[in-house]
């Protein structure tokens, strides 16, 4: 007798995609626990854990805020490279304002994330026209030359960056404010991506031209994802600046443009709670690795592999695969 | 009297390509409500023609004026937002979404809003409207098949929803009968027919003469780029120089 397996969708899975209509608690607890349960199993984290851990989930947070932006802009087909350009960009601005116009952190960072959010959009401006790998190394590009040009001209503290920042009130807020960012931004980005706005998103990535000829300006539509994108990294960047008290060239650094896209790739593209996901589960294990010692990141690169080719749709697309799935095993008719 | 500004006035339209003229000083007149037929050989410049008319490239020479205005050189948008739809050869559709989906993306444009003066109805009922009047199934699961897997007869039809969807003054379809059976052809004329008593006035670039024939009184030729005939399908037909286009000529 010879056995296949089933795999149903559950029906509840079809009629709640556009018709929200519930007929229990059961399904209401179905479409709720996926919801709840991250966001409990992260307050709980932040009650039990050291402040040394306090610390790495902060910049946990950070690195899902920047990949959540990353998955943002490549939904509207822009694919960059250079998350980095965001998070520095924010990171100054923030230091600068702090530095020079002794603005308090709880003003500087909202001005940061809206002047950083703008900063970055006029400096992209000129390549929106640009697809795919162009794009992509135009954002390469400009992170690496911003730090040059501070390098030379000695701007804002050279290479001694400008320390002796305003810190924040205490770490529990760093770590709130954090989490609650990343949340709201996920949460929001959701929301957006499915309305009607996000569909000309998601339609510019699929066919432009077409997009074009329905009357609408992609252009203006691109730089409007493009100011969200960058805002999102923009805070990232001006809440680390306060975190670390502290602001130099390293804002520019790789880590910041590759860990997000890293992230991004291992929870699952294309649905914001995959790549923060994948910031969350990343960014620990790197630290979790550091008592091993020299062989550090080779043993992070081999799970970078694993998770690469055991699940190349990534974590988050096959949970939700699962959850929306009953298996069961039938018999085989000959 | 006062002197008509012609609908659509394509005057001396020019674009080369590295020394080959694709489209050379092409000129020609639409009166509204009127369909345009555009026929001629492969090759011989008629999807360049609508991508000059439809901003989509820019030209080297020439002006096209709409309704008396120089759209020459604009943007797409801005000249979709006009009122002038095209279909593509190769059909654009958005591929990831579901086919009533892909509608809510003109449907969501600045001149539908315009148009409908702040008072929006259910986009997604109006989407499912529209697929019906191209032809799709109301009462299946068609419309809400993701568009990647719709076979090419429904994704021409598609193509011609994504025009009437930005409620259009002048739709320019190119080859939509191209790739489709005689039954699918003959399903999708009278939709055409249809719009024209509607007052829609249509470019019809066609390689089925037949059936453009059946719906076209006037059609303009082109080889090699150069207008080389216009006028009702049976004279051109006779023209000499379009039976060379067509056949080859003898003895060179």
């Amino acid at each position: 007798m010879e056995y296949r397996k089933e795999r149903i969708d559950r029906g509840i899975k079809a009629r709640t995609e556009d018709i929200y209509a519930l007929f229990s608690y059961r399904e209401m607890l179905y479409l709720l626990l996926p919801r709840v349960v991250p966001i409990l199993i992260l307050l709980l984290l932040t009650l039990m854990v050291s402040v040394y851990w306090q610390k790495v989930l902060i910049s946990t947070a950070v690195f899902a805020l920047l990949a959540l932006s990353w998955d943002l802009l490549t939904a509207v087909g822009m694919v960059s490279l250079g998350q980095a350009l965001f998070f520095g960009v924010g990171a100054y601005m923030s230091g600068i304002l702090n530095h020079d116009f002794h603005l308090t952190p709880l003003l500087s960072i909202p001005v940061a994330t809206i002047g950083g959010g703008v900063l970055c959009t006029i400096l992209l401006l000129p390549v929106l026209r640009l697809r795919g790998i162009y794009f992509a190394m135009v954002t390469l590009a400009l992170p690496l030359m911003l730090v040059r040009i501070i390098e030379a001209t000695k701007i804002f503290g050279g290479t001694e960056g400008l320390s002796g920042l305003s810190g924040l009130p205490s770490i529990r807020f760093e770590l709130y404010l954090s989490l609650l960012a990343v949340l709201v931004v996920l949460f929001f980005f959701r929301r957006l991506i499915n309305t009607d706005y996000g569909l000309v998103l998601r339609g510019i990535r699929d066919n432009d031209r077409s997009v074009m000829r329905s009357g609408i300006n992609i252009y203006w539509y691109k730089a409007q994802a493009l100011f969200l994108a960058s805002s999102v990294g923009a805070f990232a960047g001006a809440l680390m600046t306060h975190v670390y008290m502290f602001v130099g060239m390293p804002v520019f650094e790789m880590d910041y443009s590759i860990l997000p896209i890293a992230s991004a790739v291992v929870g699952g593209m294309g649905t914001f709670a995959g790549s923060m996901l994948g910031a969350f589960i990343l960014v620990p294990l790197s630290e979790a690795l550091r008592g091993v010692g020299g062989l550090r990141i080779v043993i992070y690169g081999l799970f970078l592999v694993i998770f690469t080719v055991g699940l190349p749709e990534g974590i988050f697309h096959y949970l939700q695969r699962k959850y929306h799935q009953f298996e069961r095993w039938v018999k085989v008719e000959k | 009297m006062k002197q008509e500004v012609p609908f659509l006035n394509v005057s001396g339209l020019t674009k080369g390509f590295g020394g080959i003229k694709a489209v050379d000083s092409v000129s020609f007149e639409l009166k509204k409500g009127e369909i345009l037929g555009v026929i001629g050989p492969n090759g011989s410049g008629k999807t360049t023609l609508v991508n000059l008319i439809t901003g989509f490239v820019k030209p080297d020479a020439g002006k096209v004026y709409y309704q008396g205005r120089d759209i020459t050189g604009w943007m797409p948008h801005r000249i979709a937002d006009l009122g002038i739809a095209r279909a593509f050869q190769m059909v654009k559709p958005f591929y990831q979404l579901p086919a009533f989906k892909n509608l809510i993306i003109p449907l969501f444009s600045p001149r539908v809003k315009r148009l409908a003066g702040g008072k929006y109805g259910d986009r997604d009922a109006m989407a499912i409207d529209l697929l019906e009047e191209v032809g799709f199934e109301r009462d299946s699961f068609v419309p809400f098949k993701v568009a990647s897997v719709l076979p090419h007869g429904y994704l021409k039809r598609m193509e011609l929803a994504l025009c009437l969807a930005l409620r259009p003054e002048l739709i320019i379809l190119d080859e939509l009968f191209s790739g489709l059976s005689m039954a699918e052809v003959a399903s999708m004329l009278p939709i055409i027919e249809k719009l024209l008593s509607e007052n829609l006035t249509i470019i019809m670039i066609e390689h089925r003469l037949r059936e453009l024939f059946r719906i076209s009184n006037r059609v303009i030729v082109l080889n090699f780029g150069k207008k080389i005939a216009e006028g009702p399908p049976k004279e051109v037909m006779e023209n000499e120089e379009v039976k060379k286009a067509y056949l080859g000529s003898e003895a060179e």
